[in-house]
């Protein structure tokens, strides 16, 4: 009994759709605002830091000490912090991510897969304060009975659990991009002699290497904005080292030092969160772009 | 190839030693496969045995702090009488704030760029930004609210501007899962709604948007249990270590029941709260660490729980 709507009821459906797509479209442009808010308020404070700290010194002087009577405002001890941080936690998560994303690609029984994945991917899900306990209380008096004489702060224990923590980006991400190679290329390996191994290293990996890079670069993006772990078990000593085995500062760990301190809204060392903020920003966002072009760049169409 | 017929003594040697060389290879060969195997699994299991022990240390450290008096105790200066009740109210109300905000808006956007967007620069924009968004770390979310809310509206540190900040910071999270569950309704339900005379905005939610709950509530489930872990944006808009009051109840006896004033008050969490002693020396508050940790732990390992369980059960179901 197909029932006609009036003009009345077609003309005031019409009206309902119109007003609900634009109040979708409203929800989705939010998510600009969000970006375009971020910017304009790290660029703001940021230019109101300037204009006391001339960008040269501000690349270029070797110490960071913005909280002190006499201040100076080098970025590189928290540069080089963040770097040191990221590096261990990188030779860490590297080799043993990409070999659990080989083996659970090419090797496990998919009944394992299935079962230790999920489980794997919940190494993201802990809570960063966790992790943080974690390095402080369980890594770094484990280390030190290794390594005698290394400080209760350092950013080895910290970028050892930044490693175990980003596990999971490499691993889950570089098996999905494993997976994604087609059956018939490895079938075409294993016909010519080539053991499994062979297969998975020589023909596999090379096939996904654009999913691999792309997850790595996204791990590494995780592991410069980690916050908490360092906060907690590195120390908050701005500190220009190559050593992991000192305490060090990342720009992460300056900002919640300034942010748990009382510091007036105007001064010098309340806009030197967001320069340095500025700098985090830019740096994940050139690892974030790099990981979208890697992967447009090198996608193979089978 | 034919291959002659080997006549001298030479030539029969060398043919044993490559056969001999190519044999060794072999087993060689053979071997790594072989090692690979265990290295493989054992590379694997690294991360989960650092799991364990993770969650071992802490019920070791934290199991004998966590009493009923523990989670009904405001934090105290002595460690043996300090409890986590202002954490988990104050955990509890912020991600009310957060689902509320971060919820609708990230499932409206997701339909819109699944379901509606024309293909157009805009539209390009919007889904580049955010897939960047997902990448930004969470403290500068902090900057971002400690700049713009705190300050540039006057939220103040309250637990509205906790929970819009949290928001903002599971935005992605959501759009993308909502985006991915709808895409994975296929297409024929949609032409079938549609040729019966639905509108868009019927078959969208008549169809698509029931066939993809489940997966959109895995992504909102996982989005919440992020949320909750968050200490670092929480910290940057100045969050309160040292809470010995509860903010005003959301509801009352009179009329009209319910308010909003909550909304306002100052505030701590509970990974703050886990932060705040695990920061001060001494071992007594390490073990109120540790026991804050575990709660904050099953919370949110629970909610991944079910998220994964959602999925397993989804993909089983699902056979269009």
């Amino acid at each position: 009994m197909a029932s006609r709507l009036t003009a009345e009821q077609r003309r005031r459906q019409r009206l309902r759709e119109r007003a609900i797509v634009g109040a979708l479209f409203a929800a989705a442009a939010s998510s600009v605002l969000i970006t375009i808010g971020i910017v304009a308020t790290l660029l703001y404070e940021s230019i109101g830091f300037f204009r006391h700290v001339p960008l040269g010194s501000f690349l270029t002087d070797t110490v960071w000490t913005p909280l002190f009577d006499n201040p100076r405002y080098g970025v590189l001890p928290l540069l080089c912090g963040t770097m040191l941080s990221t590096f261990v936690a990188l030779a860490v998560a590297a080799p043993l991510g990409l070999t659990a994303a080989l083996y659970l690609s090419e090797f496990a029984a998919p009944r394992t897969r299935e079962v230790i994945k999920p489980v794997l991917e919940m190494l993201s899900g802990v809570p960063t304060v966790v992790y943080g306990f974690f390095a402080l209380l369980f890594v770094t008096p484990l280390l030190q009975r290794l390594m005698p004489g290394l400080p209760g702060f350092n950013i080895l224990s910290a970028g050892i659990v930044i490693g175990i923590m980003i596990i999971p980006y490499i691993a889950s991400l570089s098996e999905d991009a494993m997976r994604a190679v087609p059956q018939a290329l490895r079938d075409g390996s294993l016909a010519m002699g080539a053991t499994k191994f062979e297969t998975a290293v020589r023909v596999v990996l090379p096939a996904a290497i654009s999913g691999i890079a792309a997850a790595f670069v996204l791990a590494i993006s995780r592991a410069v904005g980690e916050t908490m772990v360092v906060a907690i078990a590195a120390g908050q000593q701005p500190n220009l080292t190559l050593d992991p085995r000192d305490p060090a500062a990342t720009i992460t760990a300056f900002i919640v030092q300034v942010a748990l301190g009382d510091l007036p809204h105007d001064s010098v060392g309340y806009q030197s969160i967001f320069a340095v903020g500025l700098v985090l920003f830019l740096m994940t966002l050139g690892f974030n772009v790099f990981g979208f072009w890697l992967r447009r760049r090198f996608r193979e169409a089978y | 190839m034919p291959r002659a017929t080997p006549t001298s003594k030479i030539e029969l040697i060398a043919l044993a030693d490559r056969a001999e060389a190519s044999r060794a290879r072999n087993a060689w060969r053979r071997r790594i496969e072989r090692s690979f195997r265990v290295l493989g699994l054992v590379a694997t299991l690294i991360g989960l045995v650092a799991l364990a022990a993770l969650i071992i240390d802490l019920a070791i450290e934290g199991w004998p702090r966590l009493t009923w008096e523990f989670l009904t105790n405001f934090p105290s200066r002595r460690a043996a009488r300090a409890g986590i009740l202002s954490a988990w109210v104050g955990s509890l109300l912020v991600i009310l704030v957060t689902g509320s905000i971060g919820i609708p808006l990230g499932v409206a956007a997701g339909i819109y760029l699944e379901a509606y967007a024309p293909k157009n620069r805009l539209t390009d924009i919007i889904e580049i930004n955010v897939s960047n968004l997902a990448g930004v770390p969470s403290i500068i979310y902090g900057l971002l609210a400690l700049g713009l809310f705190v300050y540039g509206f006057g939220t103040g540190r309250s637990i509205f501007t906790a929970g819009l900040t949290l928001a903002l910071l599971i935005l992605p999270i959501i759009i993308v899962a909502t985006r991915e569950s709808i895409r994975a309704v296929p297409t024929s339900l949609r032409e079938a709604a549609l040729g019966l005379g639905a509108t868009d905005w019927q078959v969208t939610r008549d169809h698509v948007l029931p066939a993809a709950t489940p997966g959109i509530l895995t992504g909102i489930i996982i989005g919440i249990s992020r949320a909750l872990g968050e200490t670092a944006p929480l910290i940057t808009i100045g969050a309160l270590t040292f809470i010995a009051f509860l903010p005003e109840a959301p509801v009352q006896s009179t009329f009209p029941f319910v308010n909003f004033r909550w909304l306002g008050d100052s505030f701590t969490v509970l990974p703050i709260q886990a932060f705040n002693w695990v920061s001060r020396p001494g071992n007594d508050f390490a073990a109120n660490a540790a026991a804050a940790s575990i709660v904050l732990l099953a919370i949110t390992l629970g909610l991944n729980a079910i998220a994964i369980w959602l999925r397993a059960r989804l993909r089983r179901r699902l056979k269009w």
